[in-house]
């Protein structure tokens, strides 16, 4: 099983047990206490926000926006539908944590949709689940039987007067519709294809309605928060970065999986608990927050706390929360290979700079990493990239830059001994 | 065109969404008419989405049938190019790559005696590369005919699937 430290969304979720995630097993962890504290409490919508905004909860999707904060701009007076959308649309390489949170504790998500739907005055809420955890999709639809069976979704929910929906839809293969507005395209029917903005979901979003949408750890941190008050959760992670996160270790570990730990914890102490490096070798380097961060050598990582201030102020992103580690085996040039075709082959081909620039970095690349790589090639990278930051839609662009730009500064010997001498500098092997 | 059970699938996905929004449900459909082709379809070509089956679904949400298409192209997971009867998805993206997820695809290939992106001449496989599943923690991982993920796809887990998938 895949989880291995728990916090504030894992505590007390036995992972060995296949009924872990039924609506009981979560009752009994405490489960829906939450809700039943606002609704039978009549905590108002305000204070719901307020102590939101006082956790410090910042989102869980990559960007690290205050949650509280972004469910105030959902417009109070507006008449007439508004929607509150969860982004299960995980594809982010690296990343595998919300689909845990969907196998082993889905209710967590569901009370915390139900909240949030609450507090903003939505009528229905989406769940837009990844197309390849299909698995996860159909006993998701299960576990949303249960919360409406137990009288948690629909009309007049336990008795309040209030009334809310919620409905699973998934995606099938597009790793842009985790980018918020693709992702209401897709929900609308549509190619999930990025939208101006402005205007903004919280005034245009689905349907053209006030919609917001979150992260599936952002939503399942909020019953906690709710249950056990803003402070505890404040004080769980630390100031400006408030919670445990989710951390999802891959690659060269003796124990990859999903680590619940409070933001703030040095990186060397996460890779220990992950069973440290595979085969006793050297660290060489490390994605800190999902494929679209900047990567950064091992020897800064481990001087680093597993926060967004702290990643930040070192060049890179927290981003998702998933932490790749490498090891002194692999040629950086076969890595980056691999993310520059995956931004190419994703690229929803909308902005000339991106759908061109994509598939420039990649051909570079590969040339570069199969020694036909021409004098001059780093320098074509860094204006094929400059073209493309920050002239596009959305951030894709930007996210299929970051890696070339970090690769080429902090590995750049390698890039420049397999142009000069048409061989690597580090004879890689994938294992 | 398709199944009483198909239907009554794509009428539950419909309900999710306001009434004047039918077209949301055109993924969610899709994925049935693919789904149903896959299990009925006798021959490679007869297990993938074409336009008639398209347009059938397109025609059944009262949508434009180039509104459907455009979907169906979108979106890599739908079969729009005829497909083995078991169709094998190995992530091969950088974090699965640097736990055996590249020696995966590559013994797949060899075992299979077919290349990354072909079906086998009795119809019964296709291999494919595909991209970061949101499983890296448990890599090697495959995707069985889209909905079925396999982990921790090591050689002899290869071996005792592949068995499974005759
Ligand atoms: C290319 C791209 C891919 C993204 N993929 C995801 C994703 O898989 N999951 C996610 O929650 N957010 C993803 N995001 C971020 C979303 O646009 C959005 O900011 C996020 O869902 C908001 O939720 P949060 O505030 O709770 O983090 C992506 C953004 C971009 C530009
Ligand atoms: S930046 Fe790329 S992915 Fe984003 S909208 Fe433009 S073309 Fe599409
Ligand atoms: S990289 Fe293979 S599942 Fe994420």
């Amino acid at each position: 099983m895949a989880i291995f430290k728990s916090g504030v969304i894992f505590e007390g979720v036995d992972t060995q047990d296949a009924n872990a995630w039924r609506l009981a097993a979560y009752e009994a962890r405490g489960g829906y206490a939450a809700l039943k504290k606002i609704l039978q409490g009549a905590m108002p919508q305000d204070e719901v926000i307020a102590e939101v905004k006082n956790s410090g909860l910042r989102g869980r999707g990559g960007a690290g926006f205050p949650t509280g904060l972004k469910w105030s701009f959902m417009p109070r007076a507006f008449q007439g539908d508004k929607y509150v959308v969860c982004n299960t649309d995980e594809g982010e390489p690296g990343t595998f944590k919300d689909r845990d949170i969907l196998r082993f504790n889905p209710h967590a998500l569901i009370e915390g949709m139900i909240i949030g739907g609450y507090a903003m005055g939505c009528r229905a809420g989406y769940n837009y689940i990844h197309g390849e955890i299909f698995e996860a999709y159909e006993q998701f639809e299960e576990a949303i039987e249960e919360a409406r069976a137990a009288g948690f979704l629909g009309n007049n929910i336990l008795g309040s007067g209030f009334n809310f929906e919620l409905y699973a839809a998934h995606g099938y293969g597009a790793y842009i519709c985790g980018e918020e507005t693709a992702l209401l395209e897709s929900l609308e029917g549509k190619k999930g294809q990025p939208r101006f903005k402005p205007p903004f979901p919280a005034s245009f979003g689905l349907y053209g309605k006030p919609t917001t949408i979150n992260n599936t750890e952002s939503f399942a941190s909020v019953p906690f928060i709710i249950r056990d008050g803003a402070q505890k959760f404040l004080e769980a992670g630390k100031p400006n970065n408030g919670g445990t996160k989710l951390f999802s270790v891959s690659g060269h570990v003796n124990r990859p999986g999903n680590y619940e730990i409070p933001l703030g914890t040095p990186f060397s102490e996460l890779l220990e608990m992950a069973g440290g490096m595979r085969d006793g070798k050297k660290l060489k380097a490390v994605i800190p927050g999902g494929s679209s961060a900047p990567v950064l050598p091992g020897d800064v990582m481990m001087g680093l706390t597993m926060d967004y201030d702290s990643i930040s102020k070192a060049g890179s992103m927290l981003g998702s929360g998933a932490v790749i580690v490498m090891n002194e085996d692999v040629c950086m040039v076969r890595a980056l290979e691999r993310l520059a075709y995956f931004y190419h082959e994703e690229s929803c081909g909308q902005c000339t700079p991106c759908r061109e620039g994509t598939g420039w970095l990649y051909k570079v690349i590969h040339r570069i990493a199969n020694g036909q790589g021409r004098p001059g090639d780093l320098e074509l990278l860094d204006s094929v990239g400059n073209n493309m930051a920050g002239r596009t839609i959305c951030a894709l662009a930007d996210a299929a830059v970051f890696p070339v730009r970090s690769f080429t500064k902090h590995f750049r010997n390698e890039f420049e001994y397999l142009i000069e001498h048409g061989k690597p500098l580090v004879n890689h092997k994938w294992c | 065109m398709l199944s009483a059970q198909s239907l009554a699938k794509i009428d539950r996905e419909v309900a999710k969404y306001p009434a004047d929004q039918k077209r949301s449900a055109v993924m969610a459909a899709l994925r049935i008419a693919l789904t149903e082709r896959r299990e009925l379809g006798q021959t490679p070509d007869a297990r993938c989405l074409n336009a008639d089956v398209i347009e059938f679904v397109a025609n059944y949400l009262g949508i434009a049938p180039v509104a459907a298409y455009e979907v169906a192209t979108f979106y890599n997971m739908y079969d729009m190019k005829p497909v083995g009867q078991y169709k094998i998805t190995v992530c091969t993206n950088l974090p699965c790559a640097l736990s055996g997820g590249v020696s995966a695809a590559k013994y797949i290939s060899e075992k299979l005696g077919i290349a990354i992106g072909e079906t086998s001449a009795d119809g019964k496989y296709t291999l494919l590369e595909g991209e970061c599943m949101g499983a890296c923690g448990d890599a090697p991982v495959l995707l069985v005919n889209n909905h079925h993920m396999c982990s921790h796809m090591s050689p002899e887990a290869i071996d005792k699937k592949l068995a499974e998938l005759k």
